[in-house]
């Protein structure tokens, strides 16, 4: 089915991929990330020494401060920082420096439509920038329900206030390339890319749009997965030019 | 206290609840391998829930909701206002969601404990997004008495069950043209905008389950010793015409496949008839007052 959307792409169409790792000179680590419009920029400092109070000292800890791009801190950059903060203590190996904290500051600077899975892509890139040891990488994608039940990706704000009804933010790890035989890596027999880390959904949506959803969102995770990839070893490679 | 045996396990010379406070993760898979859990609960049913309408006399509607020991009371009052120009039909509502210090003993006082605006959050949108209501101008106040697991479950059982309790009051217009409560002004000569006092139309109520996930094991409505102990937290939240209002889940170790989701989307089917017959015969309790 053809679905007109206002930027001309199709349904399962991702806007254009941007990311840059390490801008910031006085952070160990950090990112960029855009798609379309939507444009975060993530800081990582870290490992420190200590954790807080209420905190485990026998793991790291993950501390996550989100500034909004105008206004003052409320209820909704709560719940980002508590949504990322679990993520990427999902996705850390957290035993390997325990007694440690580790600070992601995420600052929007321009909210166009799917901003939290953003928020997530950039804070893993800055991370992977800092060397903070990780399982896998968390990516992020947004998928929405419209009112008419087809499922679009990646929506602008636009498409996200008027026409969707739901729209669900959904973190996969991302897609194995390995030496392997197939069967090894599998759980439950679904490979471990099909596992959900993260799901936040808003609006109502029926239980079957939902596992479609999924399975759209799995889809695109690969090519976010690839995208990914491809940018980590070639800006690898080029600072081993450099050095 | 006995030296640990060969193997490193203390449990045979360990007392039990030390046993629980030092390995508190043994302790529950020992458990979870008979399919238990130490309060000697299967894996997938939900703790004793009891709702009380009208606990608080002087709002316009109130509800106390019990999941095991988590108690929250919530408690609406209506103002009559003016509608944005934007909205002329509608009016708005405003959800606050408090944990005092007696809830739990990790809140201290002055300072707000974590998880609230969370839950605040995650409350105003699923009662804003299922549509539950037509908005006239609402202020919900949600507080926790007691936080022992499930804190979204039993919020969210309170609010719906205040919901369900709300009487609109009479109101009429006074000289100003203003609409005002009949009664604080007692101009009972005047006529009532609305002749009597009317119950709220819910369409579309939202229940949900939280569930935890550890391994292979799916435990539906955690307390809070299950919650610090096994961080994967999924909620599930429907409503009554099966549809999906909300399924939160924020990170945590172990990934959720299609398979677990489909379970705990099970779990929550059954849990919706269970608090939707407890809804009613307290509702039906409170009819026959």
């Amino acid at each position: 089915m053809e679905v007109d959307r206002e930027d001309g792409r199709s349904q399962n169409q991702l806007r254009p991929l941007a990311c840059s790792r390490n801008i910031l000179h006085r952070a160990h680590g950090s990112a960029s990330w855009s798609q379309g419009d939507t444009k975060v920029l993530a800081a990582v400092y870290g490992p420190k020494a200590g954790t807080k109070k209420n905190e485990n000292p026998e793991k790291a800890c993950i501390e996550v401060i989100w500034k909004p791009k105008t206004g003052q801190i409320g209820k909704p950059e709560k719940e980002y920082e508590m949504i990322l903060k679990r993520t990427l203590e999902s996705v850390c190996i957290l035993t390997v420096n325990p007694n440690t904290t580790t600070s992601i500051i995420v600052q929007v600077v321009n909210d166009d439509g799917a901003l939290l899975p953003s928020a997530i892509n950039a804070a893993c890139m800055a991370l992977v920038d800092a060397g903070i040891p990780m399982k896998h990488l968390a990516v992020a994608i947004c998928c929405c329900v419209a009112k008419s039940g087809y499922v679009i990706l990646d929506p602008t704000k636009l498409e996200e206030q008027q026409k969707m009804k739901a729209f669900a933010y959904l973190v996969f790890p991302n897609s194995v390339h390995s030496v392997l035989p197939e069967g090894s890596l599998r759980v439950e027999g679904e490979p471990i890319e099909n596992g959900i880390i993260t799901s936040v959904t808003h609006g109502i949506m029926s239980v079957d749009d939902y596992f479609y959803c999924l399975e759209r969102g799995r889809a695109a995770s690969v090519k976010l997965s690839d995208f990914l990839r491809r940018n980590l070893q070639q800006q690898s490679t080029d600072s081993s030019k450099a050095g | 206290m006995g030296l640990p045996n060969a193997s490193g396990d203390l449990s045979t010379e360990v007392e039990v609840d030390a046993f629980r406070r030092l390995f508190p993760l043994r302790f529950y898979e020992k458990h979870l391998l008979e399919s238990i859990r130490p309060d000697a609960r299967s894996l997938g049913r939900a703790r004793e829930t009891t709702i009380a309408l009208g606990a608080v006399a002087s709002a316009n509607g109130s509800a106390l909701a019990k999941i095991g020991s988590t108690t929250m009371l919530a408690a609406i009052k209506m103002e009559v206002m003016t509608p944005s120009l934007e909205t002329p039909d509608e009016g708005c509502i405003a959800i606050d969601f408090h944990m005092p210090p007696i809830c739990s003993p990790i809140v201290r006082p002055g300072r707000p404990a974590e998880g609230a605006p969370v839950v605040a959050k995650q409350l105003s949108d699923t009662i804003l997004s299922s549509g539950m209501i037509n908005l006239k101008e609402l202020s919900l106040d949600i507080y926790c008495l007691d936080a022992d697991g499930a804190l979204f479950d039993t919020a969210l059982l309170s609010a719906v069950a205040a919901f369900s309790h709300l009487e609109i009051p009479v109101v009429s217009l006074n000289d100003d043209g203003k609409i005002v409560l009949s009664e604080e002004q007692g101009l009972s000569d005047r006529e009532p905008v609305n002749k009597e006092k009317r119950k709220i139309n819910l369409s579309s109520v939202p229940f949900s389950l939280t569930c935890v996930l550890h391994k292979n094991y799916i435990l539906a409505d955690p307390t809070a010793e299950e919650e610090s102990i096994m961080d994967t937290i999924v909620t599930v939240v429907l409503d009554s015409s099966s549809q999906l209002v909300s399924l939160h889940k924020p990170g945590g170790t172990v990934l959720a496949y299609t398979s677990a989701i489909q379970d705990c989307i099970a779990l929550t089917r059954q849990r919706v008839k269970e608090l939707q017959k407890i809804l009613e015969e307290g509702i039906s309790g409170m009819e026959v007052d």
